[in-house]
């Protein structure tokens, strides 16, 4: 017990443990440290995304363009509502998780067992609200072709709306060889499955749709996607060498390729803390349960876990910021 | 321990409160995108983008002092938790930022196109 919960009648010996020169106990002060360290894991994460946005500033895609899903709400343009009901979803788990580290202060048991019980529930569908998210990120909605030069081009019509690849792109007679195991490439040396559509096909498709028009990865004064006009469009599709549907960490139809990198590795990372959460908030729930603490008087653990949690929720509102926001 | 172990539920709901209208304004800043906002510019940022950060701050403030209870802490604690990630954050963004800056340029004036 010692080791976990120093308590403060050890005042004589000076160097024989139980000195608590911050009146924090060790493992308090530990968890605060962890966490500095873990801050500064993740800023670095977040000002390397800073890094790289400043290095494309001009042609970073748009998150509004980028995040507007919300679920049963197929086709409807909703951008940043769905990550606000996340934000609020971890906010109020933070909440339950400090009313359990109150409830703690009381010994009260019962209570703090129902309070760690919800905000485990608020870091599962948390979790799992992200796992939704990064489906349709990974699935995308528009498709887009990529240049030879790396750049990205996406379809818009006349009005500047989006155009999906389906909605345009030709079938054409098959050009692609049913290639056997021994003459196979792509399943051999990459994992990358060919696109729906050819470049070509697509290509084909536009020619034959008069109104459409490309859009670049450019953004105008207004912060807008620069459009081309159609001749401009027409010379600049002429340079396409792949199509690109949703996205991967190799390319994305959303426009630089270090956004969805980025993108994975920060939710990722941040999703990675959550759930890790989740897991450490479980066996401490089944402590409560036990009565552990209740033998113990003191419900540090529970604080201690609570500033974890707590550190998790404070991510996410930088993320929140990062990624949505700016 | 140092503080007292009275139960401070009433804090922590207004602390809720608290963050759920800064995070709904931020959700429709961020929808409505003022244009009068954000394409006004102040040291290099424009104030719709100061307001986001500023909020965030904010936000981060209330979680560490009330939520993480720093408020119940020795100053000692505080300051050696809190003045090294200040620091060292402000230094990497600094550092990053002028240097992604910096390459920015290098792509827009220079004959590469794209390397890297």
């Amino acid at each position: 017990m010692e080791a976990t919960v120093t308590t403060a009648n050890n005042e004589e010996k000076t160097w024989g443990g139980g000195n608590e020169p911050l009146r924090a106990s060790y493992g308090k002060m530990m968890m605060w440290f962890f966490i500095v360290s873990d801050a500064l894991t993740f800023s670095g994460f977040l000002a390397a995304y800073g890094f790289s946005r400043f290095k494309f500033i001009e042609t970073w895609p748009l998150a509004d363009e980028v995040f507007t899903h919300f679920p049963f709400m197929h086709g409807v343009d909703a951008p940043m509502y769905y990550v606000a009901l996340m934000t609020f979803i971890l906010i109020f788990s933070s909440v339950t998780m400090v009313l359990a580290v109150d409830a703690g202060h009381q010994l009260k048991k019962t209570k703090v067992a129902i309070y760690m019980f919800l905000t485990i529930i608020g870091g599962l569908i948390f979790v799992g609200s992200q796992a939704w998210e990064w489906k349709n990120f990974i699935k995308g909605e528009f498709g887009a072709v990529e240049t030879s030069g790396g750049s990205l081009l996406q379809f818009v019509d006349k009005d500047g709306k989006r155009v999906a690849l389906a909605d345009f792109a030709v079938k054409l007679p098959e050009q692609r060889e049913a290639l056997t195991r021994s003459h196979g490439t792509w399943f051999t040396e990459s994992a990358e499955a060919p696109a729906t559509y050819s470049v070509a096909e697509v290509q084909a498709g536009f020619a034959a749709n008069p109104d459409l028009l490309i859009r670049t990865e450019q953004l105008t004064a207004k912060k807008k996607k620069t459009i081309l006009t159609r001749e401009e469009s027409i010379a600049r599709l002429g340079t396409a060498k792949y199509v690109v549907e949703g996205a991967n960490l190799t390319r994305n139809e959303y426009g630089s390729k270090l956004f969805a990198d980025f993108f994975f590795f920060i939710t990722g990372f941040h999703g990675f803390h959550v759930f890790s959460g989740v897991i450490i908030n479980i066996i401490i729930f089944f402590n409560v349960l036990l009565g552990t603490y209740e033998k113990r008087r003191s419900y540090e653990m529970v604080e201690k876990v609570g500033l974890y949690w707590h550190f998790v929720d404070l991510v996410w509102v930088f993320v929140f910021t990062v990624f949505y926001l700016v | 321990m140092s503080h007292e172990h009275v139960s401070n539920t009433k804090r922590i709901w207004f602390v809720f409160g608290l963050l759920s209208v800064v995070t709904t304004v931020e959700v429709i800043l961020g929808i409505l995108k003022p244009e009068s906002l954000e394409f006004t510019f102040f040291i290099g940022l424009n104030l719709l983008n100061w307001i986001f950060y500023i909020l965030t701050i904010f936000k981060a403030y209330y979680i560490v002092w009330a939520f993480m209870h720093m408020e119940g802490e020795t100053s000692s604690l505080r300051w050696s938790v809190v003045a090294p990630v200040i620091f060292l954050v402000l230094y990497l963004l600094f550092i990053l930022l002028t240097e992604g800056h910096y390459i920015y340029g290098v792509f827009k004036d220079s004959t590469i196109k794209w390397n890297f």
